[in-house]
């Protein structure tokens, strides 16, 4: 009974377990639901729901179940196979590039979306090469591996690092495989990140032998027990991974650090989250940045203390709409009201032990493609290189406050 | 078999229908109900509500962040038994005497089924969940010192409450029964300070809400103020005889309602441009 129903749940991304499922059944069996999809409703939800924040996406899936409401997701299938069999990329030089970018301006956001809204209405196939319909291989705004100064890609690799939103099924792979080259040698650098508690806090849970056996003696023999507070690592860290895109050709050295992260138990309490290019409301918990597995970037900011430390590992080179404005989430459909910088600017405020690790080499910094942004970054954060003596670096700046 | 038990409210808490709906699911189905919300909206006096409506005991097990699952089921006092065997005063060799039952055992033990508060579960450290799975699967644990299993003679109505301050493991999750208390509505919140100060005067009330409404309407507040504190102020106000058309536009003892120092700043300065501007260009944050 409802077995779509349960599926229509975990499509929209609520953990929904079998155990849930049954218990569901059961109470279904015993009448709890009223005989009423209103008594339903909330019997499913506060069986199959565990977090208010996954309430949303029930609604839209008992929507979806309900009332067969249509999602459109399958507008974006039917433009995905008009992607298909594209033309190969074709490389346009700096000049090429800046005519291009005089003679077609900079959209504005807005009406790019209404643009493509209307496209993808009136067109009815693949085109490829052109200057208007989604395709590849042009100077359409639409598509993928063309040029467009501020087009959004739809599918395809970035070629021309400028898309300003992606609308792609954003599988990026997961960062979660086992290393070995190079995570050690990070794990040991890790292994300076700590601190250890004061005697001041905490539960007197371990026994102190010494004064045990001096209280003991002067109680003239009779069992004296003194306690202590055991000391422990008191660091608590926040990683923070920009994933896809301009990063990929960095994921190797990104996993590295990500196994040797994971394996560093010493931490009192590791938060590990992804994002991409920028940061904006939301945060996700894998590699895949997909909204449905994400958290709010204001519940980071507001439920964790300030005295976690924060390191960001990304190459802070992006489009400046990217950073500077609002609704300029690379992705497509993910709008932000406020800009990325806005939300740097808080994490920064908020943790003030916080780091920036850039597995570009700092000689290019200055001249890399996006160096404008990476400036501005590395205003707001200590920036150092993903590399070994980069990380070392980082961690002496993380141990105090700048 | 229908459970005799239904939870209808009382007449000092008021509740959503959807919340005793809950209540009434989680009981039913004999899993723990999971309570979260903003801070005062109400989560740990559910539990009391429950207690007094279903004519149980309520046994409250409070949460810090130094607690561990074994205190709620047992504690052997290792070290008595020790300075007792050392004086010589007693008979040690009965470990039964040393053996105290936490919250839960209590619960497990008593004779009538009772309500089991376990309040900011959260609190504790984040294995704590975890190690309750099995009690609370099954209804019962084991001492191995003495060899006895303490079994619920009648399985309590458990209620837990969170701050939602850490994620909670799924494994958890997936036992219980979830709801979350929305922050009650202009027209609920009404009702609810009625309960607490009949004699209210209308006037006097409907501006202190659109006053406590709108400063929850502020955005960047980094503690918005809640029911309790809305109750603290309602009173204060009575007591200071404010007129009830200063409330809005000064907003007195706003101490009561803000406790951050931030917070207190920001509201100052929304009230001071909210105060220039002409009435009808007044907004309600953007």
């Amino acid at each position: 009974m409802y077995t779509n129903f349960f599926y229509a749940l975990r499509r929209e991304g609520i953990p929904v377990s079998i155990t849930e499922w049954m218990t569901l059944m059961e109470a279904l069996s015993v009448g709890l639901a009223e005989s009423s999809l209103s008594g339903f409703y909330y019997l499913a939800r506060a069986i199959l729901v565990k977090s208010e924040s996954h309430f949303d996406q029930y609604d839209l899936a008992f929507q979806t179940y309900f009332q067969g409401m249509e999602t459109p997701e399958q507008l974006l299938d039917q433009v995905s196979q008009w992607m298909e069999n594209p033309l190969p990329p074709k490389m346009f030089s700096e000049e090429e590039r800046n005519e291009l970018l005089k003679k077609l301006g900079l959209p504005d956001w807005e009406s790019l979306k209404a643009a493509l809204e209307e496209r993808l209405r009136t067109q009815d196939g693949a085109h490829h090469g052109g200057g208007n319909w989604i395709g590849t291989g042009g100077t359409s705004p639409f598509g993928h591996s063309g040029f467009h100064p501020g087009g959004v890609r739809i599918g395809g690799e970035s070629y021309g690092q400028s898309a300003v939103k992606v609308a792609t099924e954003r599988n990026y792979r997961d960062y979660r495989s086992d290393e070995t080259l190079g995570v050690r040698q990070f794990e040991v650098a890790l292994r300076k990140l700590r601190q250890f508690s004061t005697r001041l806090d905490g539960v007197k849970d371990q026994l102190d032998l010494e004064d045990t056996i001096d209280e003991t003696c002067k109680n003239a023999g009779r069992l004296k027990l003194v306690w202590t507070r055991p000391r422990k690592n008191s660091v608590k860290v926040i990683v923070l991974m920009d994933v896809g895109g301009s990063m990929t050709p960095y994921a190797n050295i990104c996993s590295q650090l990500f196994s040797a992260v994971h394996k560093s138990s010493h931490f009192k309490d590791l938060k590990f989250y992804y994002f991409h290019n920028c940061l904006y409301d939301l945060l996700y918990l894998d590699a895949s940045n997909n909204p449905k597995k994400a958290v709010k970037t204001e519940d980071i900011l507001r439920s964790l203390n300030s005295d976690y430390k924060v390191i960001i590992i990304g190459d802070a080179a992006m489009a400046p709409s990217e950073l500077m404005m609002s609704d300029g989430n690379i992705y497509w459909g993910i709008g932000n009201e406020e800009p990325g910088i806005t939300w740097l600017e808080r994490v920064a405020k908020k943790f003030p032990y916080n780091v920036w690790l850039n597995p570009l080499p700092e000689k290019y910094w200055e001249r890399v493609h996006g160096s404008q942004t990476l400036k501005i970054v590395r205003d707001m954060f200590p920036m150092f290189e993903l590399t070994l003596e980069g990380l070392d670096r980082a961690i002496k700046k993380l141990m105090v406050r700048k | 078999m229908t459970d005799p038990l239904f939870y209808q409210g009382t007449e000092d808490y008021i509740v959503s229908n959807d919340l005793q709906n809950s209540v009434n699911i989680s009981v039913a189905l004999k899993r723990p109900l999971l309570i979260k919300g903003e801070p005062g909206t109400g989560k740990t006096v559910l539990a009391e509500s429950i207690a007094r409506s279903l004519g149980l005991n309520l046994i409250i097990w409070n949460i810090k962040s130094t607690t561990k699952a074994q205190d709620g089921l047992y504690v052997y006092d290792t070290v008595q038994r020790l300075y007792d065997s050392q004086f010589g005063e007693q008979n040690v060799s009965n470990i039964q005497q040393y053996i105290k039952l936490g919250k839960l055992g209590e619960a497990f033990e008593s004779n009538e089924r009772v309500v089991l508060l376990i309040d900011e579960i959260d609190k504790a450290d984040l294995e704590f969940p975890n190690d309750l799975l099995w009690e609370l699967d099954v209804m019962n644990f084991y001492i191995p010192e003495t060899g006895e299993t303490v079994s619920s003679k009648h399985r309590p109505i458990v209620i837990i409450t969170s701050n939602a301050e850490k994620e909670l493991p799924d494994a958890f999750l997936r036992r219980c029964i979830f709801h979350y208390i929305d922050f009650p509505d202009q027209t609920m919140m009404k009702e609810i300070v009625h309960v607490h100060f009949p004699d209210l005067e209308n006037q006097l009330l409907a501006e202190a809400l659109k006053a406590f409404y709108w400063l929850r309407s502020i955005t960047g507040l980094q503690k918005k103020p809640s029911t309790s504190e809305l109750l603290d102020w309602v009173q204060a106000l009575t007591i200071g005889g404010i007129e009830p058309d200063k409330i809005a536009q000064e907003i007195p003892f706003l101490g009561t309602l803000l406790k951050k120092n931030q917070d207190f700043d920001l509201t100052l300065r929304q009230l001071h441009t909210r105060g220039t501007e002409a009435p009808s260009r007044a907004k309600r944050g953007w």
